[in-house]
């Protein structure tokens, strides 16, 4: 039931120490990179007032600003020919952050891939379909590393084709897929339109779903269609990707991979570390990264640390399944999007009026993004093909843009809310 | 003659003509003819109006988005093929039609064809020229309809 037994179930005491020497070593690192040298030295940090896993709350925050400041080589801490691969984060032109690996690192993170899955339950027999997109997202390749890592049989399915999906299940038997949640959901629907029962018609026995936030009601109702257990996956490009904190067999909260990562909530107002148990900013510090350690990381996702013990005897700290964000980030179908992005394009289509607001639903289990948009007043030229065109155009804009197809609604001038101060860009509608 | 066309964006859901109406009614504005074009969450309210002026300055006012456009009120016989004399002329001269609608003047005798073309000079020196009559604001707030007289 353990991937490695000594590390997931060490002491506390132990795992404090390994982290501590880690962290040593990645402070040590982490000073021979642009970004970090400059820092520490203007700080004068001494990393012998480093002593104990708690002292890391002195060392300075990094944020996505820095690492994009320092765009695209500034973190690394070795040569660039060690490096191996690349992966972006998944927002897109002007916001994507690079995070580079060497061999050790993909080897450390595929590690934490298959560790994971193998304690949610993932064997060597089992047949397993990735249902992610596959390149400079994490969460393709991050998987399909660690489950090969296992010994899994991997069917590199890759994202989209309904019906191609549920053929490769049923032809190959497949027991265990990794799939968006909402994903899931419109696949349901395909199953049923389709007239397969995944319970009867597919072998199906597990699921990792992750990529996108997700109730608990939304797991349940996935579980209950397709009839096995679906495990929440938790990370971020910055941090690796997913295999970063995972669900046991428990199914309550995250276990996140101590070894590998030394994590704090802050409060994300005040930047203190907040006690263990209160809700507030992650922050993770890299353990294993050798090529482009990162120190503080602030994650702005909002969970918290759930106190004692969990019943797998794994002394992994779990966190609590993401509660929301610190920013405005959106993510509709996996893909990482600021309201910013649309802004920026909408803004430079002649026609466009000031306002603008984004409207999420969840429409046929899929995510939907309608974006309501002020014409401007002396663009009205009487004709409904130019209002069209118009439309069309904004379509096209954004889509080049964030890759995602909205609707777009034409309205008004001066009709949508305006809020004193900072406008309502985005109403989330996607309850479960 | 060139004649005013009123334009009213529009989103596509209940009230939004009910809040044009109701300012033209509080003004005391006559509608001859009105259109309305849609596209899915939003159109196009187009208005015939006896006074487009003060009917665009009271909607604007009323924080519509208002245009004025210049189209044609071709007078034409109320019988068969007398839209088509007019369609083929403008057909023959390469200008198109961007939106047409008309209504009765007189049952059997005449009606008015609203048309928004692409090349309204041309178009209406054609029409002069083959003895359309084409008529203005004036003369179209004058008209009384032989449907408003009768019902």
């Amino acid at each position: 039931m353990y991937w490695e037994k000594e590390i997931e179930t060490m002491d506390r005491g132990g795992l404090e120490k390994v982290q501590m020497a880690r962290l040593r070593e990645t402070l040590a690192r982490a000073k021979k990179s642009v970004h970090y040298g400059k820092l520490f030295a203007e700080m004068g940090l001494d990393a012998g007032a480093i002593r104990t896993v708690a002292d890391v709350g002195k060392l300075p925050l990094t944020t996505k600003e820095d690492l994009r400041e320092n765009w695209p080589y500034g973190f690394l801490a070795c040569s660039r020919d060690d490096l191996i691969r690349m992966h972006s984060s998944s927002g897109t032109t002007g916001r994507a952050t690079v995070i580079f690996h060497t061999e050790s690192d993909v080897a450390a993170w595929t590690n934490l891939l298959a560790r994971s899955m193998y304690m949610a339950g993932m064997r060597r027999s089992d047949v397993f379909q990735n249902m992610m997109t596959y390149g400079l997202f994490t969460g393709g390749l991050g998987f399909h590393y660690g489950a090969e890592k296992i010994g899994a049989l991997v069917i590199p399915a890759g994202a989209g084709n309904s019906k191609r999906q549920i053929q490769l299940m049923r032809d190959f038997g497949t027991t265990a897929i990794h799939i968006i949640p909402s994903y899931a959901l419109h696949l349901a629907s395909v199953f049923t339109e389709s007239g397969y029962d995944p319970r009867r018609d597919t072998k199906l026995r597990m699921a990792f779903i992750g990529a996108e936030p997700h109730s608990e009601k939304m797991r349940r109702k996935i579980e209950e269609f397709y009839g096995f257990k679906a495990f929440n996956s938790y990370g971020l490009s910055e941090m690796n990707g997913p295999g970063m904190a995972f669900e046991c067999p428990e199914q309550h909260g995250l276990h996140i991979w101590e070894d590998n990562y030394i994590v704090e909530i802050i409060d994300p107002a005040t930047q203190k570390i907040l006690p263990e148990g209160e809700e507030g900013e992650l922050v993770a510090t890299t353990l294993m990264r050798e090529g482009m350690p990162i120190i503080r990381y602030r994650t702005k996702d909002l969970t918290r640390i759930i106190p004692g013990p969990c019943p797998c005897a794994r002394t992994h700290r779990r966190i609590e399944r993401i509660k929301g964000r610190t920013d405005d980030m959106m993510i509709i179908k996996g893909v990482n999007i600021f309201p910013i992005q649309i802004e920026k394009r909408l803004m430079e289509i002649p026609g466009v009026g000031t306002n603008f607001v984004i409207i999420l639903d969840r429409v046929d289990y899929g995510d939907q993004m309608t974006v309501k948009v002020e014409v401007q007043r002396g663009f009205f030229g009487g004709n409904l093909q130019q209002l069209e065109t118009l439309r069309r155009r904004i379509v096209e804009e954004i889509k080049t843009d964030i890759l995602i197809t909205p609707k777009v609604d034409l309205v008004e001038p001066d009709s949508l809310p305006k809020s004193e101060g900072k406008a309502v860009r985005v109403i989330d509608n996607r309850k479960d | 003659m060139i004649s005013y066309q009123l334009s009213i964006f529009a989103e596509n859901k209940p009230g939004r003509l009910a809040a044009v109406t109701r300012v033209l009614a509080k003004e005391k504005i006559n509608i001859r003819a009105t259109t309305i074009a849609t596209s899915d969450t939003f159109g196009v309210i187009n208005l015939i109006v006896d006074d487009p002026r003060r009917a665009e300055a009271a909607l604007t006012k009323a924080g519509m988005t208002v245009t004025l456009n210049q189209v044609l009120a071709v007078v034409i016989p109320d019988q068969p093929g007398g839209l088509d004399r007019l369609t083929q002329l403008l057909l023959a001269e390469g200008i198109n039609i961007n939106n047409a609608y008309g209504f009765v003047l007189e049952s059997h005798k005449k009606a008015v064809f609203v048309v928004s073309v692409d090349q309204i000079e041309k178009a209406e020196k054609l029409l002069d020229k083959h003895g359309f009559q084409t008529l203005d604001a004036e003369a179209l707030s004058a008209v009384e309809p032989f449907h408003y007289m009768k019902y």
